[in-house]
């Protein structure tokens, strides 16, 4: 802990440059609006708002673009990374990150975030995990915890029928290609300390062209899982993490200096 | 200009890259595959990006990222994988972008065949995706039309901010012509794209979108675009005519390797002293609807044929033309069959000494 | 004298802040913004340290905090 000793008042914290000035249509408590905080305080930390371009996914950050000051492409469901692939491909210079929810990286886009992560592709993936499907409702998707109710698992997730929420970190990180992979958590300030350091990894990853990077950020819906914000933070810590292990999966081997 | 021999496949694959269209992403499928082969090979050369992924879903994703820049791209492929991309193509419509994308075509529907077909006509001109959308569609009948063809599709696409289609069937693949590439592809001048993703560096930012949750702002979208459609009818609209003149007592319409089947009948029926005349479509949409009206109103016409290489698509649309002035019959064979002329020369003196009435 | 300043225009009334802050002076207001919402109130500001962890906390960054004096940087953010 160390001393400052400001002599005049100093703003030491606002709202960061690359967010638009919108309130955003998040309900009341969804961490998906610290997640963009974060992401928008690491754009101007890396001072690359200018070159940044963000891929939005489809789901309740459809309208992410509207919350930052970036150029923004709107994917159809689930193709982001494909998007995002394209992009970086034919324009390197700029920085690509893809944001995306659970229904549309670990259901309809699996195929695209696994062999973009294969690939190698060095785009920067924030993948927001609140185990259910919220834009639509409240339905269940990919990471839906077992037991848990949804619109479409009315009587509890039955792994019997609908298996296993799946772990995403876990299964990209079985992939040789080198790349960055790490599970995060934003239900505690503590948690959100930790994310922040995990998304600048991941984007400096991309500065420094080194490779693939996901994030993985467990987060809330209050909405759809019908608790408040504050309990729906709690549910995170008692269901969600012993489940899906905080840590990082995966990271590129050290760069051999030539 | 040298003249060298080369496999409608890869001519397509170098004439794109004569106009500029140096990035493509793609997934192999017969009977195109050489197209990816080849420029596997030639897009390292001119500095160009070559990705082969993972499926034509992720082909139609990865083309609507980097068409947001501006730079010129394109894939190719066949019918079933066409079918993979309607919806990224329905998006690149919305958002305006353009692509060029060249459909080698097969037998379908489902698995098909690998053999040569037209019966993505449907799919090409009335839009396999979803909403009120467009593509410019040209049918080249040669490996050199092909080239041109796919030449100006590059120029067309961003002189309207819109998917261009080029289909031509397995045949124009896969033979080998004699083909002319343009020294310098000068093509006329083109807006500013002010539009394209290259960060918001001294400008607000832009977002490339095709959600418009305002139905005002969604209509107003498709409004826009439809204004572009009513401009590609007045501009582009590309035909030819093989002996057409006022001795004629049939007019076809035919496009693609099939048109050129029927000039042989034709002009085996003309030694013979049977007149019949070809308006073959080069853009199949915008469709040459008033010509073929015109043509077939000609007192001289006795019918109107149309012959596909599918159960009959394209007759509609001729159908329509013809407004009912002129009987209008269709031949066709599919399943990846090319017919003989022989088959097309008997279907016309049937229909000419009214042993077949419709 | 650290000034925590929350903006009513952002503020949902979702509560987290209350919840994170450690010493325990934010509360709900009992009036509702123009948008409907409760909004989060500083009732002590003399005993805040100037954590940020409101701030952190807080999903619509409706929380702007400002510092005069002696600062203590707790944790790297």
């Amino acid at each position: 802990m160390n001393e400052v000793k400001d002599s005049a008042t100093t703003i030491t914290f606002a709202r960061p440059q690359a967010f638009s000035d919108m309130v955003t249509h998040y309900c009341p408590g969804c961490t998906h609006g610290i997640i963009h905080r974060l992401v928008a305080e690491t754009i101007d930390e890396l001072n690359i708002r200018e070159r940044t371009v963000g891929v939005a996914p489809v789901g309740c950050s459809v309208l992410i673009y509207n919350y930052f000051n970036v150029d923004f492409l709107e994917s159809p469901h689930g193709r982001a990374p494909a998007l995002a692939t394209g992009l970086k491909r034919v324009s390197p210079e700029l920085i690509v990150f893809t944001y995306q929810g659970d229904g549309d990286l670990a259901s309809i886009g699996l195929s695209e975030i696994v062999h973009a992560a294969n690939r190698g592709e060095k785009f920067t993936t924030i993948f927001v995990n609140n185990a259910i499907y919220g834009m639509t409702g409240g339905q269940m998707a990919p990471t839906t915890m077992p037991g848990q109710v949804t619109s479409t698992s009315p009587y509890g997730r039955n792994v019997e029928e609908a298996g296993w929420p799946m772990r995403i970190c876990e299964l990209l990180s079985t992939l040789r290609t080198p790349g960055y992979i790490e599970r995060v958590a934003v239900h505690t300030p503590q948690n959100i300390v930790r994310t922040k350091k995990a998304i600048r990894t991941a984007f400096q990853n991309q500065i420094d062209r080194r490779c693939f990077s996901l994030i993985e950020v467990l987060s809330t819906c209050p909405t759809n899982w019908g608790l408040t914000p504050c309990e729906a933070t709690n549910w995170v810590q008692t269901n969600m993490s012993p489940y899906y292990p905080l840590g990082v999966f995966k990271k590129p081997e050290p760069r051999i200096e030539v | 200009m040298t003249r060298i021999l080369m496999k409608g496949n890869e001519a397509i694959a170098e004439a794109a890259i004569r106009a500029g269209g140096v990035h493509y992403f793609a997934y192999p499928i017969t009977p195109q595959s050489e197209v990816g082969e080849y420029l596997a090979k030639r897009l390292p050369e001119v500095g160009g990006v070559f990705v082969q992924a993972e499926s034509e879903v992720a082909v139609g994703n990865m083309l609507f990222g980097a068409a947001s820049t501006g730079k010129r791209v394109f894939t190719s492929s066949s019918s079933p994988g066409v079918s993979l991309m309607q919806e990224a193509i329905s998006y690149m419509a919305g958002a305006q972008l353009p692509v060029v994308i060249i459909n080698i075509m097969r037998g379908g529907p489902g698995l098909g065949g690998i053999l040569p077909a037209q019966s993505d006509y449907f799919q090409s001109t009335k839009g396999g995706g979803h909403g009120d959308y467009r593509l410019l569609v040209l049918a080249p009948a040669s490996v050199q039309e092909a080239v041109d063809l796919t030449m100006l599709g590059f120029h067309l696409a961003d002189k309207y901010r819109n998917p261009v289609l080029v289909i031509g069937d397995g045949m124009i693949g896969q033979m080998m012509e004699p083909v002319e590439f343009p020294d310098k592809y000068d093509e006329p001048a083109l807006p500013a794209k002010d539009w394209a993703i290259t960060g918001a560096k001294g400008r607000k930012p832009l977002i490339t979108k095709s959600l418009f949750l305002d139905p005002y702002a969604l209509e107003q979208n498709n409004i826009v675009i439809h204004a572009k459609y009513e401009q590609m009818k007045a501009n582009e609209i590309r035909f030819e005519l093989y002996k057409v003149s006022a001795k004629n007592r049939m007019l076809i319409v035919s496009y693609g390797t099939m048109a050129r089947i029927c000039q042989t009948v034709i002009d085996d029926l003309e030694r013979e002293g049977v007149s019949i005349g070809l308006l073959r479509p080069i853009s199949l949409w915008p469709f040459p609807e008033m010509q073929i009206r015109t043509e077939a109103a000609k007192p001289n016409i006795e019918r109107v044929l149309t012959v596909e290489m599918s159960m009959g698509q394209m007759v509609e649309d001729v159908d329509k033309a013809v407004q009912g002035k002129k009987p209008v019959d269709f031949f066709g064979r599919t399943g990846g069959i090319v017919p003989a002329p022989e088959e097309v020369r008997e279907r016309i003196l049937k229909l000419l000494d009214g042993k077949m009435a419709k | 004298m650290p000034g925590v300043i929350i903006d009513k225009n952002y503020c949902k009334g979702c509560e987290l802040c209350v919840k994170a802050c450690p010493q325990k002076i934010l509360s709900m207001s009992k009036d509702i913004t123009m948008r409907g919402y409760f909004y989060a109130l500083m009732h002590d500001p003399s005993r805040c340290i100037g954590c940020q962890l409101c701030a952190i906390t807080c999903p619509d960054a409706a929380i702007t905090v400002k510092m005069h004096g002696t600062r203590f940087v707790l944790y790297e953010y």
